[in-house]
């Protein structure tokens, strides 16, 4: 199967007479604005030797720059829910997010807070059925993922954002060699050689500093530790040099210590690579250290989001004060762990009212009534989605 | 990975060993006079009959001709059957016409098995898997005697598409029919297994991650769902065979090919004890032989199996 790529030495812009009738939301239709074809002549240069392999001529979709003002990848007010037995389960209700190249964003959240279908509806990899996306946009580059054609969705998959999963021994197929994993997607959709893809999968295992990578190669997944095989991994959703990594709690099947060089690692390769990191987690002492902003989630809603020294040093909204107060801190040793009481609610049955007022010790009726809106508290870019602002639950509790 | 293989052909032998010793036991032990068996009503001259029982041995205790017999077997001396027939000629002529049937058989069972348990497990409660559901049970229920003079009726008699019967030398076209025939229930329970098989693998991690890749569809179901699926396919390939040798008894009697199934029948039938231990021990070989095969396969489809 071969697919005919729009090639980008001409100036044409992605879309111009498709013929799809199919709006791109910010439509710049005719725009001559130079393509920027990720990885190759780009200005992101120099995290690696500019090889006769690298400069193999792309074959990827062309996408625009963002314009000043947009964002690399901007999801706005996504809902998707999920028909099931017990009726339709609300699992994202109208989640917004953004990331830029080079930039951090760790979505937080307890388990089944919607963070896993949030960032495969992104990638479209969600199966639908059972999942409906309601409605919601998940703009790159000011396109909209969530409404482009099924082919065109699937070369921005994996080329420009790629996604790492949870647990590697499952998520990567056991009866493939690692380096032909890692260089699969470079084999069948950029035509690289075998022999080139040999050379690729050593350099991208030295990049994620898997030892004696040359000798590793033709070894099978389930001949690597959980940390060396979560490395590998990351190489194959790097192998293409994609602009947005998605990381789905990637440390979580992992012993501490190596969780804490698998963050490092992510951590140097996205500054190495100016890419955008999505760090999915639920664990807010995993992310402290690597996160730039974070955006916290609460049955499907976001509830606070902040760049990291904020939400650590002022948390506005009661759950991320919980979740805060679960995390094991040096300052206050001795004065025992606190963990927000309660279960996360059942996706069919969410509560009325404030999503998490039956757990939240500073509900009030009108939590159980209304539902709060995430409100901009004072600086930029910084919300909590709480009926009080801070300052009024600083004195509440006090 | 050799270790291993020498020792499971060193079980072989013993396997072997055992099997023909019970099969030779079960034709000879209970036979009062194998000769008189053998000519029927007419009576056998006192020469015939020296001369015969030397060649089998038929004087000395049972021990000792079942050593004989199995000498004869390691050079490559087969025998004659009672009627005198050298046992090689009649194996070299039987032999093809079942290998060839029953290697027809497998490749329709792995073809239509394999094809349609995907379809069906890619597109499960679809109208194709409901229905190819109901055939399979069908299929699977119908012991191989009733479907064989059944699609001999239908296809060969009214319809006509086929031979209704092989004749002495079968060709490939004839076989056709036999094969569908001996494959049927294969053919099912190779499409039950590759469905089920087909439709764990789609939910699986590492074919997200494939998805997730940005690789077309077609690739992720033929190099990722495909490919781990037959896993456990392959393995009832070699069970498969057990079933098919059984097969060819009725479909070669039916059908009138002369294949090992006829033969071997031919042998119970008129108590011909070299025939029939000939023709069992070479089964066992091949059976031996395939499963040997089929669990080496194994493990060159599983890199996580690992043979010590
Ligand atoms: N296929 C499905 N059918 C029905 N409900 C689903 C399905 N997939 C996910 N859900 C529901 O969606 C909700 C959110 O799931 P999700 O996997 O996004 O959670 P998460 O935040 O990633 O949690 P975790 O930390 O456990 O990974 C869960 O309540 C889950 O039950
Ligand atoms: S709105 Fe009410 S229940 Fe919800 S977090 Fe704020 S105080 Fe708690
Ligand atoms: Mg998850």
């Amino acid at each position: 199967m071969t697919y005919q790529y729009p090639s980008h030495g001409q100036g044409q812009g992605y879309g111009q007479g498709s013929g799809q009738g199919q709006s791109y939301g910010h439509g710049y239709p005719d725009s001559p604005t130079a393509p920027v074809v990720a990885g190759w002549n780009d200005d992101r240069t120099g995290w690696d030797t500019p090889t006769a392999a690298w400069s193999t001529p792309p074959t990827r979709a062309r996408v625009e720059r963002p314009r000043s003002g947009e964002h690399l990848l901007d999801v706005r007010d996504l809902w998707i829910e999920f028909a099931t037995r017990d009726g339709v389960a609300r699992v994202v209700n109208g989640v917004s997010f953004h990331v830029d190249p080079g930039e951090t964003l760790a979505i937080l959240g307890e388990s089944g807070s919607g963070k896993s279908v949030t960032a495969q509806a992104v990638l479209g990899i969600l199966d639908t059925p059972p999942a409906v996306v309601r409605s919601g946009q998940a703009l790159f580059s000011g396109e909209d993922l969530l409404t482009m054609t099924p082919e065109r969705r699937r070369q921005v998959r994996g080329q420009e954002i790629a996604m790492v999963f949870q647990d590697a021994l499952s998520a990567l197929n056991p009866v493939y060699p690692v380096g032909w994993q890692i260089t699969e997607a470079l084999r069948s959709r950029r035509g690289v050689s075998k022999a080139e893809a040999r050379r690729r999968a050593v350099e991208m295992m030295d990049l994620v500093q898997i030892p004696a990578a040359a000798q590793r190669i033709d070894d099978y997944p389930h001949q690597f530790s959980g940390g060396m095989r979560q490395r590998v991994m990351i190489a194959m959703a790097l192998a293409m040099r994609p602009k947005v990594l998605i990381a789905d709690e990637p440390t979580t099947a992992l012993d501490v210590t190596v969780q804490a060089q698998i963050m490092d690692l992510l951590a140097t390769l996205r500054a190495e690579l100016e890419m955008a990191l999505i760090l999915i987690t639920h664990d807010l002492g995993v992310v402290a250290d690597v996160a730039d902003r974070i955006t916290v989630m609460y049955a499907g809603r976001v509830v606070e989001h902040a760049d990291v020294h904020t939400l650590y040093g002022a948390p506005a909204h009661p759950y991320t004060r919980g979740l805060l107060a679960s995390v094991p801190r040096l300052e206050r040793r001795g004065q025992g762990l606190h963990s927000i009481s309660g279960t996360p609610p059942n996706p069919v049955a969410i509560p009325a009212g404030c999503a998490f007022h039956p757990r939240c010790p500073y509900a009030q009726q009108m939590c159980r009534m209304t539902e709060p809106t995430l409100l901009r508290i004072g600086r930029l870019d910084r919300a909590s989605a709480c009926h009080f602002p801070p300052e009024a639950l600083d004195a509440r509790h006090a | 990975m050799a270790r291993y293989i020498i020792r499971r052909l060193l079980q072989m032998v013993v396997t072997f060993i055992g099997t023909t010793f019970v099969v030779y036991a079960l034709m000879f032990a209970n036979q009062n006079d194998p000769l008189q068996a053998l000519a029927g009503d007419r009576p056998v001259s006192d020469n015939v009959r020296q001369v015969l029982t030397e060649q089998y041995h038929l004087n000395e205790p049972f021990l000792v001709q079942y050593g004989y017999y199995m000498q004869g077997l390691l050079t490559g001396d087969l025998g004659r059957t009672l009627t005198g027939r050298p046992i090689g000629d009649v194996m070299s002529d039987a032999w093809p016409n079942t290998i060839k049937l029953a290697l027809l058989a497998l490749f329709f069972a792995t073809l239509f098995g394999i094809t349609a348990g995907l379809v069906a497990g890619l597109r499960r409660g679809s109208i194709f898997d409901n229905t190819t559901l109901a055939l399979t049970l069908v299929v699977v229920g119908l012991p191989i005697i009733v479907l064989a003079p059944i699609a001999q009726l239908v296809f060969g008699v009214k319809l006509g598409w086929f031979p209704t019967t092989a004749g002495a030398r079968p060709s490939l076209y004839g076989l056709i029919l036999p094969a569908l025939v001996l494959g049927a229930a294969s053919t099912a329970t190779m499409m039950r297994l590759t469905r089920a098989s087909v439709a764990e693998n789609v939910r699986a991690d590492y074919v997200r991650t494939a998805r997730a890749k940005g690789l077309s569809a077609r690739r992720v179901v033929a190099v990722h769902v495909l490919r781990n699926s037959l896993i456990p396919v392959i393995t009832l390939i070699g069970v498969d065979l057990g079933t098919l040798m059984a097969g060819a008894i009725v479909t070669e009697g039916v059908f009138n090919i002369p294949g090992v199934g006829s033969k071997l029948l031919l042998g119970i039938q008129t108590e011909d004890g070299p025939l029939v231990v000939g023709f069992v021990s070479v089964l066992v070989i091949v059976f031996l032989v395939t499963n040997l095969l089929v669990d080496l396969l194994y493990a060159v489809l599983d890199p996580r199996i690992r043979y010590e």
